[in-house]
């Protein structure tokens, strides 16, 4: 078996229902070792409850979790997993050093605590009591705890919520880091640049279904969208009236086009307008992509 | 043999032990920082002792001993209770329970550092009551009888835990101090803590031995020879049974929470 096909963590038609509400409707995914799946989805697509689910904090209705082919919540599977939760509630009381220290102790064989603060980049909190960090050093201080039992999976739920751009940054460089050394990976994110930076497949969630699945660049050829902006004399009004056109705005001098068609629609443009200058094309971003999968599921 | 299986790794039991020394240490750490929580809970049963048990109480000397014994009780019912009720419903709500599930903590590490936390503060609460009532409260004893008394003390807190836990399991953590409160104070009457049961409406009396903190008490008055004279064991059995009763119905709250 080649080990890099290898998937270490699945959920097999898993359904989690909350009162009334079906939170997750016979949802299948699976990571493999070394690669970097994101969730996508908006809030209450159900992105946190399969966190929990594939973690063991909650037990499916119907279906099955597993992590490393056991159970979820052996110790056999713990002992290989790092998390960092949305409700990471650490106490205010403790210091950096004093829980890393603590959450080391808990793992058979721990990343050492040099290794740990340079990739978490807690260097200068370890002597600080967690609740006198700000929101972005907590989370730097959570993501800490996350990697210090040098874990082959690790789960990170909105990661970078309440960080600033320079700290994202930082963030996106070691988790890159750690798929190098061999990590999985299994991000949720409301920052679609986030799954396209880093993610290598990509699962959409609407309501409590995986919607569209594949690598980036799949999920955004689902959507044939793309976006034309150039300088052009046409009235937009005049444009917007062409049947392969979805909507046309007006940005500054230029125009922008959104179409299904764009080799249609650039002829046309070219053959109305000579003096039209300064044409683009674009592909449409994972966020177009989304936005449309998501209607399409509604 | 794939190496993708989850073998069981072996912890070598230093390593354990080390893991139950460091959850204790920040544990200790934790409560050392919040003397918000701390003072108030060791301060609380004293003053009570010192108004009610004391200053309100100039009666006789077998009074002196009744209320020592029961307040004793009384004092060590708080921090077992507050600590797990609130700590743990805290800790729950706020998701640190969680992550520390997630990754391998040892459950008995989490339970027994909260544990010995509860035991120390019984054992510094026991010996301020020892203290007044030996200075101030006319309470003559034998060495042998202050010790059992303070075994008693320290070791009556696990019924108490496995409440707290209970209660913590389930409870949210803005509500459950009230909670407690509105479990502790009642039943410290109920068992006769304030004042004998003969002197309370009969019923109360025959309730009584739904409380474990009426077992607690009967251990504690038949060791300064002032139970009832009722045998020992069954007060015993029923504080365990007690303590394992509220121990399993936590664990499955535990589970579901989260």
């Amino acid at each position: 078996m080649n080990r890099s096909d290898q998937t270490i963590a699945a959920l097999h038609g898993v359904s989690r229902r909350f009162g009334t509400v079906l939170a997750l409707d016979q949802v299948s995914l699976e990571v493999r070792r070394g690669e970097v799946l994101a969730l996508l989805g908006p809030n209450g697509a159900g992105k946190t409850t399969a966190i929990s689910l594939l973690l063991g904090l909650q037990q499916p209705d119907a279906g099955s979790a597993d992590l490393f082919g056991v159970p979820p919540r052996s110790n056999g599977a713990r002992n290989r997993i790092g998390a960092m939760l949305q409700t990471g509630g650490v106490p205010d009381t403790l210091t950096v050093a004093e829980l890393v220290g603590l959450f080391r102790s808990y793992y058979p064989r721990p990343r050492s605590v040099a290794d740990t603060v340079n990739l978490a980049g807690v260097a200068d909190l370890l002597r600080r009591r967690y609740g006198t960090l700000s929101g972005g050093q907590q989370r730097r201080a959570q993501f800490a705890l996350a990697i210090c039992g040098n874990p082959e999976i690790l789960f990170l739920d909105e990661p970078t919520t309440g960080l600033d751009v320079e700290a994202r940054a930082t963030l996106w460089k070691t988790v890159r880091q750690l798929v190098a050394e061999g990590s999985a990976i299994v991000l949720t994110t409301h920052y679609l640049e986030e799954a396209e930076a880093l993610a290598d497949r990509v699962d959409v969630l609407a309501r409590g279904r995986i919607v569209a699945s594949g690598s980036v660049q799949q999920i955004r050829a689902r959507v044939a969208q793309r976006r034309i902006r150039c300088v052009s004399a046409l009235a937009p009004e005049a444009v917007a009236r062409w049947p392969e056109v979805r909507s046309v705005a007006r940005a500054g001098e230029r125009i922008e086009i959104v179409t299904d068609a764009a080799e249609i629609v650039v002829r046309q443009l070219l053959f109305e307008d000579t003096t039209l200058s300064d044409l683009e094309v674009h592909r449409a971003g994972l966020a177009e992509a989304f936005v449309e999968i998501t209607r399409e599921a509604a | 043999m794939n190496d993708s299986l989850a073998l069981p790794v072996a912890r070598p039991l230093g390593d354990t032990l080390a893991v139950y020394a460091l959850e204790a240490k920040y544990e200790f750490l934790r409560v050392l920082r919040t003397p918000a929580f701390a003072l108030p809970t060791l301060l609380f049963p004293p003053m009570f002792y010192l108004l009610f048990g004391l200053l309100l109480n100039r009666g006789s000397a077998n009074a002196a001993h009744y209320l020592f014994a029961t307040y004793s009780v009384f004092g060590v019912m708080a921090p077992s209770l507050f600590g797990f009720g609130v700590g743990v419903a805290i800790e729950r709500e706020r998701g640190w329970l969680a992550l520390k599930r997630v990754a391998p903590m040892p459950p008995g590490a989490y339970l027994l550092s909260k544990m010995v936390m509860a035991m120390l503060f019984a054992a510094i609460i026991y010996l301020v009551l020892a203290a007044m009532a030996w200075s101030i409260g006319g309470v003559h004893l034998e060495a042998g009888q202050w010790l059992l008394l303070g075994v008693i003390a320290v070791g009556g807190v696990v019924p108490f835990c496995a409440l707290g836990l209970m209660i913590g399991s389930r409870a949210n953590a803005s509500g459950a101090p009230a909670l407690v409160n509105l479990i502790y104070l009642p039943m410290a009457f109920l068992s006769g803590l304030w004042m004998p049961l003969t002197l309370l409406p009969a019923l109360v009396g025959q309730i009584a031995p739904l409380w474990p903190a009426y077992h607690l008490a009967q251990l504690s008055l038949a060791t300064i020879g002032r139970g009832d004279g009722s045998a020992v064991l069954p007060h015993v059995a029923a504080l365990v049974l007690f303590a394992l009763a509220c121990f399993a119905v936590a664990r499955r709250w535990l589970a579901r929470a989260s």
